[in-house]
């Protein structure tokens, strides 16, 4: 595997000095996509909503990010980005309009927007940062929680299930809609490339671990999101127009019991670790069936 | 150009459509629209409208409209969109950020009722309860007024010393939907009165910046002051689109306010939109017979022309407010407004509210007669007189009395 070159410098995207947490997935993320700029040779402008990525950006006047970036309501990102994304196009323009917004951006109080903005198929690039929690408010539920995690407004711990957003993206029949995980720089940086390419709404779900949220280790961040994928808590797939499927990298089923073990937003008996295997089974037995059938 | 017979809200949708095709020489425009009546005629005409450099987007809620519309404008298009009512409460957010982002985007806004109950008539509530965002407010009185206002509002948003946004405000269906002759701009002369827009502050891969990142308080104060200072100078600039206005069309798209009559005058109402219309014919009448009652139709609310006011009132020792809208546990707006204005001022004259035509209900010459005669008779003020109200103004006449 090649290692991405992320260390940071003034070309970075993301710029050093910014008050994100250590470990945190988001700026790694910012990484991953600075060097799939980099390597595609394309510029981007970001529209980003009410979040720890705009957080990210710093006090006025300076900014970490190194490219236009401006901060949308909560709701808004992908309306905004189709302004913008507009007026490039009547400029002949050629930079990327991407939306980096939370899973509570994207999931809960943006999703309208993000659905209109894909059912009109902006030509966008839109990428959730998923940290499965309200992570800039001191960590709420999301509908983007899985069960069994507490939060300060699910002290109990969450009974809900998560919602299928790639799913609900892929019913759009958007262009490209893809998994990311931070685990898998290499098809991390494809998926972005494939992204840029595509004309019309990407959508992508990057796995995005919180160690302030999710109770767990800064130094453990690559290593939840890899027993994530391994596990089949977190399968990586594209979905291409909606139809057509490619898995891309198989569970080997690795027992998810570490995954769970390692954040304290987990109590010990919170998750059902029998009915979340099944359930990743079940869930990558479909992917796979549709793979077969509509392959990419 | 010759005289069409439109609706007010085609007087709109042409005014908007003329002025973002003008921008084709420079980023183009683009805007996000969505229906509610009354104004939806005007998005249909935006729709319809063949851009050589623009875009219409139509979303999913008034809230991504003005998204969609912010998107555009700090992408350095030419961008403005239309609204009412519940669909201005719905946009809310977004209409303020663009107001803090310095965005010159027009919004022509139908007044009509807010609900619950549902109406959809006539009432400023939606438009006045923005008062304290960072958008001029214009209130237009016909459908010559619509045109002209939208057109001078993008001059006015788009200079550099201002760069603020504009509400173009009428009042549903006396005006949107009711035809009237009115003059309309052609390509040409639009094209010789909005010159090409550069936003100083749109998004530049040359200069990369973050638009709305975090602030302490100390720039907190800047942004605010610099909002301040720019809502200052729109007397003048608003004056000079006025005098460019005249030059280009040949005709006088109006200033903050008209003075009526109100020379040596004992009373002067003080009203906007129609009802400033009908309250016209009924001072010219009163006036004509003699009586010393003068008229100041406004026509703009933010930045409110305090001075301008109190200068046309002449030292009247009484004014009435007809005031259109209603703050719950205030009275009129626009009452507050002007008693503001006089506050302080060593001959304070008597200021009564009336709230009428609320809800859309009709503002007839008697009812404007009647506030009249209330605002002539009074010892004092006193709390808002509910005009529309039976027995507002004592008990009805008895039947063969």
């Amino acid at each position: 595997m090649k290692i991405p070159d992320i260390a940071c410098s003034e070309e970075c995207l993301l710029r050093a000095g910014n008050t994100n947490c250590g470990g945190c997935g988001m700026s790694l993320g910012l990484n991953f996509l600075a060097r799939a700029l980099a390597e595609a040779d394309e510029t981007c402008q970001l529209a980003i909503p009410a979040c720890c990525g705009i957080v990210a950006a710093g006090a006025f006047p300076t900014t970490a990010y190194s490219v236009p970036t401006v901060a949308t309501t909560f709701a808004a990102a992908a309306a905004v980005a189709s302004g913008m994304a507009a007026i490039r196009d009547l400029n002949g323009e050629t930079h990327q309009v991407i939306c980096w917004a939370g899973d509570g951006g994207t999931y809960d109080i943006g999703l309208a927007t993000l659905s209109a903005a894909a059912e009109r198929n902006e030509d966008i690039v839109y990428v959730c940062y998923d940290n499965e929690i309200y992570g800039n408010t001191g960590g709420q539920r999301s509908s983007a929680t899985p069960p069994g995690a507490r939060t300060t407004t699910t002290p109990a711990g969450k009974r809900e299930a998560k919602k299928d957003i790639v799913g609900i993206l892929a019913a759009h029949g958007v262009p490209y809609a893809a998994t990311v995980s931070i685990a898998h720089p290499d098809d991390a940086a494809r998926k972005f490339r494939t992204a840029f390419e595509t004309t019309g709404t990407s959508f992508l779900l990057l796995h995005s671990p919180c160690p302030t949220g999710w109770k767990s280790e800064p130094g453990d961040s690559v290593h939840l999101v890899r027993l994530a994928v391994r596990s089949g808590l977190f399968p990586l797939y594209e979905v291409f127009d909606g139809v057509r499927y490619r898995i891309n990298d198989a569970p080997d089923w690795t027992d998810p019991g570490e995954y769970f073990a390692r954040q304290r937003r987990f109590a010990t008996d919170a998750v059902d670790l029998d009915a979340t295997r099944a359930s990743c089974r079940r869930r990558f037995a479909r992917l796979e069936t549709l793979a077969e059938a509509f392959p990419a | 150009m010759p005289l069409r017979i439109v609706t007010g809200n085609h007087a709109a949708g042409h005014a908007l459509s003329l002025a973002g095709e003008a921008n084709r020489t420079a980023r183009g425009t683009a805007c996000g629209i969505y229906p509610i009546t009354p104004q939806t005629e005007i998005v249909e005409r935006v729709a319809a409208f063949p851009f050589s450099r623009g875009r219409v987007v139509a979303v999913e809620s008034e809230h991504s409209a003005m998204a969609v519309t912010m998107g555009a404008s700090v992408s350095g298009a030419r961008a403005f969109t239309a609204s009412s009512s519940n669909g201005i409460a719905y946009m809310v957010e977004n209409i303020m950020v663009a107001g803090f982002y310095r965005l010159p985007i027009v919004m022509v806004a139908v007044n009509r009722t807010l609900g619950p109950p549902w109406n959809i008539w006539a009432d400023q509530g939606d438009t006045l309860m923005l008062r304290d965002f960072p958008w001029i407010q214009l209130y237009a009185a016909d459908n010559q007024e619509v045109h002209d206002l939208t057109l001078l509002a993008f001059r006015l948003a788009e200079d550099p010393r201002i760069l603020l946004p504009v509400l173009v405000c009428m009042d549903a269906f006396i005006v949107s939907h009711t035809q009237a002759e009115t003059e309309l701009a052609s390509p040409d002369e639009v094209d010789a009165f909005l010159p090409d827009l550069d936003l100083p502050h749109r998004l530049d891969p040359a200069h990369p910046r973050a638009l709305g990142s975090m602030v302490w308080p100390d720039a907190t104060v800047s942004h605010r002051m610099e909002i301040d200072e720019a809502m200052a100078r729109v007397p003048n600039v608003m004056a000079e689109c006025r005098a460019r206005f005249r030059e280009v069309f040949g005709r006088d798209p109006g200033g903050p306010l008209d003075a009526l009559h109100t020379d040596a005058a004992d009373a002067v109402l003080v009203a906007s939109a129609t009802v400033a219309t009908t309250a016209r014919g009924v001072v010219e009448r009163r006036r004509a017979a003699g009586e010393r009652v003068g008229l100041v139709k406004m026509r703009r609310y933010r930045p409110f022309p305090e001075a301008e006011l109190v200068q046309a009132c002449g030292g009247a020792g009484r004014i009435g407010v007809l005031d259109r809208d209603y703050a719950a546990g205030a009275g009129g707006v626009w009452w507050q407004d002007v008693r503001a204005g006089f506050q302080g001022r060593d001959e304070t004259p008597l200021i009564q509210d009336y709230l009428l035509g609320i809800g859309g209900g009709d503002v007839t010459p008697a009812l404007v007669n009647q506030v009249l005669d209330d605002l002539l008779n009074r010892r004092a003020a006193g709390p808002p007189v509910w005009a529309d109200a039976s027995g507002a103004f004592g008990p009805p006449a008895e039947v063969g009395a």
